[in-house]
């Protein structure tokens, strides 16, 4: 064996190993999660024997279910403000170019992206109180919590659609205003099919975020309105409690689920994409 | 058309352009510029029993200004809170550091795989990001405690004869925060290290330079805006970070962001807790300057 050979090899070796030991730590909390959710003892650090009764007690547990229930509802009518109000921020920056406060703008959006969780919910809260002292409402609780969801959503959806606004070929609707369709009609036809996929990705993603977030709901909650996060930070600040691990396998499973599907999904959107535009290519080939 | 003057002159106001600018801006100012503005306003107030007392006052035809430093001046003469932003800095920096040892041979070797292998370890890579953070955080609760996973496998194996302590101290912080931000740092660098020309590497070796010589001469120089820009990702977030500190840190591991959170639901010194996020927004605005420059630097 020459010694190029030999390095390539050792090389080779060396990048494998490499992957598989990050690989590891990415996912071994995962997985000790996954398997002592069906450890039958109280000490999630011993193993004795699989049982389904943490799946039984979290099923009854009043508590994580209607946090669930309160997140689940949070999290989708955040990622819903957050995608309408992501896609006119990101029209407002990418199809008005330079209009007065453009700038402003820009700096307000990304705000949310740099601010710490503490520092987004502290100043939330504050306003929160301000406009209660005078009004008299809003009281803290879902609709407080969604207000802050929504703004750290935003700035993300923003991110994610800003990034598809620009690859759109402007001629597509160029072509179809030149056809007879109306502003909005272009919109609803052109451009929205074509922005879909980075609406359902940024939906999905500030779902997620919303879905996540411990911080600002610990700020902007109130009596009443514990959501899923809330439940399993305060007990997980006492110790271990295996029907969180039963919570966080299911949420996991489901979570996979959902991953492997819009990957395969966008791949195949993919190369969908990529033929049509081999065979557009092909056709104006000149013979 | 017959239009009434105020029909037409709303008609004239509400195009879709002020429409689409006007609805965004509305509620960017309501929610991230306002709230802000507010922080910067108790800060220079005090406490009153149940609120805060008003910078201004207007009383026989006489307006009185009332700015308060003295929690800016507190901030500097108690040696607590320089410790806390001094610590923060100080785990966002190593948690930037090891984000970037780990990960940079990570993504360099994905993007290096078949493009097939790709997609996958990528995916791999962003799934456990979508499963909640605060999970995999808790996750590391039962790996590293007493009679955790790892001291039982230790155990087991005879490896060690008693339980290393490892939770509430600076090393189960470090752990976490590089186990949650990891990906944060390999997706930037992913995509700088992908569209490296291989050419370049075998040029590189050809004219005589060894993997090492070949690797800090010319892949780390190519890849640098991927490894500032996973840098900034990391960085950021780690120094304001809570929850990982709150789970996994100890008495030892002093954060800012646990010390805000502390002035505010346990001292309910809400100025004083302004006065703290004031000073972390300027820690912050800080680096993101100097990256926007470079950014534009590197632009023009």
């Amino acid at each position: 064996m020459s010694q190029a050979t030999q390095g390539a090899g050792r090389a080779r070796w060396f990048g494998r190993t490499w992957l598989i030991a990050v690989f590891v730590f990415l996912y071994v909390p995962i997985i000790t999660l996954v398997v002592y959710s069906f450890n039958d003892s109280r000490l999630s650090t011993v193993w004795a024997g699989f049982t389904f009764k943490w799946y039984v007690d979290a099923l009854h547990d009043r508590e994580l279910i209607n946090g669930l229930i309160l997140s689940l509802k949070i999290a989708f009518m955040s990622a819903t403000l957050s995608v309408i109000f992501g896609s006119f921020t990101a029209f407002a920056l990418v199809r008005y170019g330079r209009f007065k406060g453009r700038g402003l703008m820009h700096s307000l959006v990304n705000a949310p992206l740099v601010m710490p969780d503490v520092i987004i919910g502290i100043s939330l809260l504050l306003i929160v109180v301000a406009v209660q002292r005078m009004l008299g409402t809003p009281i803290r609780g879902m609709g407080t919590i969604l207000l802050g969801h929504a703004l750290i959503g935003t700035a993300f959806a923003t991110v994610v659609i800003t990034a598809r606004l620009r690859e759109i070929d402007h001629r597509l609707e160029e072509a179809a205003m030149d056809l007879g369709c109306k502003p909005f009609q272009v919109f609803v036809l052109v451009t929205l099919p074509l922005m879909a996929s980075a609406l359902l990705s940024a939906f999905l993603l500030t779902f997620t975020l919303s879905f996540d977030d411990v911080v600002v709901a610990a700020f902007l909650s109130g009596p009443g309105s514990t959501t899923l996060p809330l439940v399993i930070f305060s007990r997980a600040r006492l110790g271990l409690d295996p029907s969180i691990n039963a919570v966080a396998t299911l949420i996991i499973v489901v979570v996979s689920i959902g991953v492997v599907l819009f990957s395969l999904h966008q791949l195949r959107a993919e190369r969908r994409r990529e033929r049509a535009l081999n065979s557009i290519q092909a056709q104006q080939k000149p013979h | 058309m017959q239009l009434t003057p105020l029909k037409a002159r709303l008609r004239r106001f509400f195009t879709p352009r002020t429409v689409v600018i006007g609805v965004p801006m509305l509620w960017l100012i309501a929610l991230a510029a306002l709230p802000l503005l507010l922080i910067l306003q108790i800060s220079f107030a005090h406490m009153q029993i149940t609120s805060v007392s008003s910078l201004w006052q207007w009383a026989n035809d006489e307006l009185t200004l009332k700015f308060n430093f003295g929690n800016y001046l507190y901030l500097g003469d108690d040696p607590l809170y320089f410790a806390a932003y001094l610590s923060s800095l100080k785990y966002a920096a190593l948690t930037t550091l090891y984000c970037l040892i780990l990960g940079f041979p990570f993504a360099y070797f994905i993007s290096r795989a078949p493009v097939h292998l790709r997609a996958v370890l990528l995916m791999l890579v962003m799934l456990p990001f979508w499963t909640s953070f605060l999970l995999r955080i808790y996750a590391w609760k039962a790996l590293l405690a007493d009679n955790g996973v790892i001291n039982n496998s230790l155990i087991g194996l005879g490896v060690i004869a008693t339980p290393i302590h490892m939770m509430h101290t600076s090393f189960s912080l470090t752990i976490g925060m590089v186990y949650a931000y990891l990906p944060f740092m390999v997706l930037p660098l992913y995509a700088t290290l992908v569209k490296l020309d291989g050419r370049l590497l075998e040029a590189s070796a050809d004219l005589g330079a060894s993997p090492f010589k070949t690797f800090w001469l010319v892949t780390v120089p190519l890849s640098k805006r991927g490894i500032i820009a996973g840098s900034m990702l990391v960085f950021i977030p780690a120094f304001g970070e809570y929850v990982i500190p709150e789970l996994l840190g100890g008495p030892t591991t002093l954060m800012i962001a646990r010390v805000l959170w502390d002035e505010f639901f346990s001292n309910n010194d809400w100025p004083m807790a302004s006065a703290v996020a004031v000073v972390m927004i300027l820690l912050i605005l800080i680096p993101m300057a100097v990256f926007n420059r470079y950014n534009e630097n590197t632009k023009s």
